[in-house]
């Protein structure tokens, strides 16, 4: 009988046993699924892009961002103690992406998204903190900024975020569906689109009217187009898989990303789920507005652009034909098109001369692994060529752009590009 | 992958060959091995030329490889020297660097690590002909002031720092003089043994 009880006991022991250590294991898959998600959503977030420098450790921050304003350089977002963010909490960490606040109060400079960042849930935001908490901690102070008088005080964001900051979660728009919903809270939230494609003002901020309208990016100079309106990068008239092609692996049969966005698709794009980028494409394509804006006109006299855009045929024959094709159609998606391309007949030309000017690659990503790139013009023709043939290509095939000057080619060739 | 190389050809000729730029290198034949390292330091930003390392930013270290060995594999024929501006003196200073080094300096010969024909050797250290005086001496600058620098121990810029701007041009101008073997192929890996560490050219 003793015995009997005994290994009735033995038994429920080791049942009790079973049962912690599977409590156990499913706690730890439960925290390993936590942090696989909030690896995603760091992704969506581009996080990498500015916490890492330039052949640095992994978000050990330090990286250089040139401002009007003077040089900030970006956090070690580490679980580092001493130098990163080991002592945080997850409330701390809501703090800095919803309200814009160190865990001690104090503010963050805006080049840190927060603006949009405040619209993430708290669940993602524990998410992307415990993600963060896992990985390899770095102690590497980093470096202090480098910002002129007056912009040092950090009084003055109180200003800014007065004028251009709204605190709060992403709020379902119930008369949409829950794909554009999604994709709404992606772009205007983790994405943070908004940080480029909204025209920037003197105070380094963008308006909430003015959102997703496209705008020169300080200090880099490319454009950011429009993201609302179709006579620049509105969507509208993009089918979603141009649109998901585009963002998931760089290129599309409509055009291939360049400039800045490459670092985007490169960075966090292209390890969107096929239902997240459909998301965001649903999303883009309903906010993209027909044009009410009337053609641009040409400020350059008609004698000058006829003799530039005739030129430009030359040099486009010589030069460009053999790849974007005699008629400008290009050989999608890998020499994308240019007739009919937005990118190349918005009003604003610094897109298309830098590119005439700079050449490029579209990202390396998981969809495109080899991408073909274009070479780089500004040693082989002279102003006068790169402006005739970007104002042969604005204007031919049906394209609504107009010429530009030798000037503006002239002007870009100091372009940064890093 | 003559196609997705199209943007490198400008600058680097059709089949890497060079061009007229004096400042653009030939990159045909060298070992791939070098080209992939100059590639990944150009993508990091370790050696710096703004056109360059904006083009590779964002392609993946296996495309960068492919690239190299597209042009390690092409073989147009070297260029026939021009005829040398420099002086006589000048010239023969040179050939004395590249074929015996300066023992007093500490300045080993080129051809111990270039090989005797000047060839380079798989898979790190690349050939020295078909270069212009230009190019070879804006790089034996560019590793005396430390603006370009290779994986540790990095020989080049230990050999650089002890030439002065002389030596420079004297080697610079004799390499530009040596006429193009029929095989102009680097020699396989191990063919000698190199007098320093070479952190392009592990063990």
């Amino acid at each position: 009988m003793t015995s009997l009880f005994t290994a009735l006991l033995r038994i429920a022991a080791l049942l009790t046993g079973i049962a912690v250590a599977s409590a156990a294991h499913a706690q730890t898959a439960a925290t390993n699924d936590i942090i696989k998600r909030g690896e995603y959503l760091a992704r969506a977030g581009d996080c990498i892009a500015c916490h890492t420098a330039p052949d640095g450790r992994t978000f050990a921050g330090s990286r250089p961002m040139p401002t009007p304003f003077g040089t900030l350089y970006s956090s070690n977002i580490t679980p580092d103690p001493e130098t990163g963010i080991g002592k945080w909490s997850a409330d701390d960490f809501y703090k800095t992406m919803h309200s814009g606040r160190f865990p001690d109060g104090g503010l963050i400079y805006p080049a840190m998204p927060f603006a949009s960042y405040t619209k993430v849930t708290r669940a993602d935001s524990d998410a992307i903190f415990a993600y963060l908490k896992s990985i390899p901690p770095v102690r590497e102070k980093s470096r202090e900024h480098d910002l002129r008088f007056p912009y040092n005080n950090r009084q003055l964001i109180l200003g800014w975020r007065t004028l251009f900051f709204t605190e709060g979660e992403y709020k379902n728009d119930p008369a949409k569906s829950a794909e554009w919903n999604r994709g709404a809270y992606l772009v205007e939230g983790l994405g943070h689109c908004g940080m480029c494609h909204s025209p920037i003002n003197a105070l380094g901020g963008t308006s909430q009217s003015d959102a997703f309208k496209g705008g020169l990016i300080p200090m880099q100079n490319w454009y950011a187009p429009s993201l609302t309106s179709n006579r620049e990068a509105g969507l509208g008239n993009w089918s979603i898989k141009d649109i998901t092609d585009l963002l998931q692996t760089g290129v599309s049969a409509r055009g291939v990303v360049y400039g800045p966005m490459a670092e985007v698709v490169h960075n966090s794009l292209q390890y969107l789920t096929d239902e997240d980028a459909r998301a965001m494409a649903v999303y883009l394509k309903g906010i993209a507005e027909g044009s009410t804006s009337s053609a641009p006109v040409s400020t350059l006299p008609t004698t000058e652009s006829s003799l530039l855009i005739s030129l430009g045929k030359t040099v486009y024959d010589k030069n460009c034909a053999s790849c974007h094709g005699a008629q400008g159609e290009g050989k999608p998606p890998h020499w994308p098109p240019l007739a009919n391309n937005q990118s190349i007949e918005m009003e604003s030309a610094v897109n298309p001369i830098r590119m005439v000017l700079n050449g490029g690659y579209p990202p390396g990503t998981n969809g495109n692994p080899r991408p073909y790139g274009m070479p780089p013009f500004a040693g082989m023709l002279s102003d006068n060529e790169v402006a005739a043939v970007v104002s042969y290509i604005r204007t031919a095939w049906g394209n609504r752009g107009t010429p530009v000057s030798a000037r503006d080619a002239n002007q870009l060739r100091s372009a940064p590009l890093d | 992958m003559a196609a997705r190389v199209e943007a490198c050809t400008p600058c680097h000729g059709n089949k890497g060959e060079g061009t007229t730029d004096v400042y653009f290198p030939r990159l045909a034949g060298k070992p791939s091995g070098y080209l992939y390292n100059q590639l990944l330091a150009f993508r990091s930003g370790r050696r710096k030329y703004p056109p360059m390392n904006y083009l590779l930013e964002f392609l993946p270290d296996q495309y960068l490889q492919d690239m190299a060995d597209y042009f390690a594999s092409q073989h147009p024929p070297l260029p026939t020297p021009a005829a040398s501006e420099a002086s006589g003196e000048v010239l023969k200073r040179g050939e004395a660097l590249v074929t015996h080094g300066d023992v007093s300096a500490q300045i080993p010969a080129c051809a111990s690590c270039h090989g005797p024909a000047l060839l380079g050797m798989e898979p790190g250290i690349p050939g020295l002909l078909g270069l212009r005086p230009n190019y070879v001496s804006a790089q034996l600058g560019g590793w005396r002031y430390g603006t370009r620098t290779a994986k540790a121990p990095d020989c080049m810029q230990q050999v650089a720092a002890r030439l002065t701007e002389a030596d420079v041009t004297a080697v610079a101008a004799y390499l530009a003089t040596r006429p193009a073997p029929a095989n102009a192929a680097p020699v396989p890996k191990g063919s000698y043994v190199l007098p320093f560490a070479c952190g392009s050219e592990p063990e």
